[in-house]
């Protein structure tokens, strides 16, 4: 009997596919988003809209938080560490966290090492703003690529920008002669292996979600035509009006994304989105953490 | 002989429309009643049991899944399709089907850390598949006519009731064909 390996680890991410994972910060935030049919939840103590708000450094949140959170639901429940922090990973996973999102939405430990994912039975979950990026994040085992976008800003722009890039460096890749494939990967940065994988499939090797900035069941539905395999919703639920209708229609949306008419009837009525930022007022960019 | 239906809600549907291609059928995503019309066989995928639950009540799914499947449609159900099916499930139940009599454990073998690969013999296969268990849940009562065709760890993991197969495992994340095959076979018998 095996545990942990590529195949499990990828697979639970295979099984959230088409679905959203939303931002909860307490138990009965989980309630809601599990009633409204999110696939999982990110437990952290704040959203991203309160953490560049806050501003200071962002670390992983209480256990005590996550597994108030773990009781309450029976979904998949993931939990956000630092860049490079694997001890906060190791408590992670000695909590039997369902997922571990090694992001830049907290303040980075280590601003050159990302943490060696291949060494823990929980899988992880990373961002990417290019193939390259994901790449590297995969060589170092995640088994699941998020887009970064930007996240806390209630902005699709910078979301729509990493998975058009990822997709199209993805078809560049899929077009080139074996001998390309070389200065394709130091070009990108990316290890050799993956990069020769890519340009025989032309997919990535596990899910790719969107991320960072997707406030409406229109955004989510824009992100799923775009090619990714499901949504994150951050701050985009909990700050907006009606966080249970959001959630709801969100989840529809996602699902009935290639459905014009079905997406007016979910996004009738929802009251106020949570209020965006524009990505040049921003004093700082979180996509830009990590490399 | 129509297209084989698989349930498109939420999950690795995709997964399972590739293992039905290569085993040389063509295959048809399911979101809403009409897109049942002329199937010649249904998949219900791993995914959120939670999630499948609320779209299919919510786009009126339940009732056209379950006359389908109680008028013979041959259906396979991995996973979430197990609990889906399920005639009960332990504990916080989604909405099911309740079209094969079996009472589920959801998660019965423990959270992510504990999802686990293990090869699993199953009842007229000549040599074990891989069964990749993920979050998995379980078989804990089958009903008089509910055949178990695998277990493991004295885990019931696969079930026959008629014209419905279940398993725990994901036959759709390996490259073995013999599960979905089963459920062809079904299909070229009806």
């Amino acid at each position: 009997m095996e545990r942990g390996t590529e195949r499990v680890k990828r697979g639970l991410a295979e099984m959230l596919k088409g679905g959203v994972i939303m931002d909860v910060v307490n138990a009965e935030h989980a309630r809601i988003a599990q009633d409204a049919g999110a696939v999982a939840v990110m437990a952290l103590e704040r959203v991203p809209a309160d953490i560049r708000a806050d501003g200071g450094v962002a670390r992983m949140s209480d256990p005590e938080m996550i597994e108030g959170i773990m009781d309450a639901v029976t979904i998949p429940v993931m939990a956000k560490v630092r860049i490079g922090h694997f001890v906060e990973a190791q408590i992670l996973q000695s909590m039997d966290v369902d997922y571990i999102d090694e992001s830049e939405v907290l303040t980075p430990a280590d601003e050159e090492h990302h943490i060696d994912k291949w060494s823990f039975t929980t899988p992880f979950v990373c961002g990417a703003r290019n193939l390259g990026e994901a790449l590297r994040r995969i060589g170092e085992g995640a088994a699941m690529i998020r887009t970064k976008g930007e996240a806390g800003t209630g902005n699709v722009v910078e979301a729509v920008r990493h998975m058009r890039r990822i997709t199209n460096e993805i078809r560049s890749l899929a077009s080139m002669t074996p001998e390309q494939l070389m200065s394709a990967a130091r070009d990108l940065g990316a290890p050799f292996d993956l990069v020769q994988e890519i340009a025989e499939t032309g997919k990535l090797p596990v899910v790719n979600f969107a991320a960072g900035g997707l406030a409406t069941p229109a955004d989510a539905a824009l992100m799923m035509q775009l090619g990714c395999d499901g949504v994150f919703v951050g701050s985009g639920i909990f700050k907006s009006s009606d966080p249970s209708a959001r959630a709801k229609a969100i989840v529809e949306a996602t699902t009935y994304a290639n459905d014009p008419d079905q997406l007016v009837k979910v996004s009738r009525g929802l009251g106020e989105a949570m209020p965006g930022k524009e990505i040049a007022d921003l004093d700082v960019q979180l996509a830009d953490r990590g490399w | 002989m129509g297209p084989v239906g698989v349930l498109a809600l939420q999950g690795d549907f995709r997964e399972h429309q590739q293992s039905l291609e290569r085993s040389g059928v063509e295959t048809r995503q399911i979101r809403k009643p009409a897109d049942l019309t002329a199937v010649s066989a249904l998949v219900i995928p791993g995914g959120e049991s939670t999630t499948i639950g609320r779209l299919a009540t919510l786009y009126g799914m339940i009732e056209p899944l379950r006359e389908a499947i109680i008028s013979g449609l041959p259906t396979l159900g991995t996973c979430a399709g197990l609990i889906f099916l399920a005639a009960q499930v332990v504990r916080d139940s989604p909405p099911l089907l309740e079209v094969l009599d079996v009472v589920v454990e959801r998660n019965a073998f423990g959270r992510q850390n504990d999802s686990f690969e293990n090869p699993v013999y199953v009842e007229g296969l000549d040599s074990p598949i891989i069964g990749v268990f993920i979050r998995a849940p379980r078989v804990v009562r089958v009903g008089p006519d509910v055949r178990v065709l695998a277990t493991y760890d004295e885990q019931i993991v696969m079930v026959r009731q008629g014209n419905i197969l279940a398993c725990a495992f994901h036959p759709e994340l390996t490259d073995d064909l013999r599960i979905h095959e089963m459920l062809l076979k079904m299909r070229e018998e009806n």
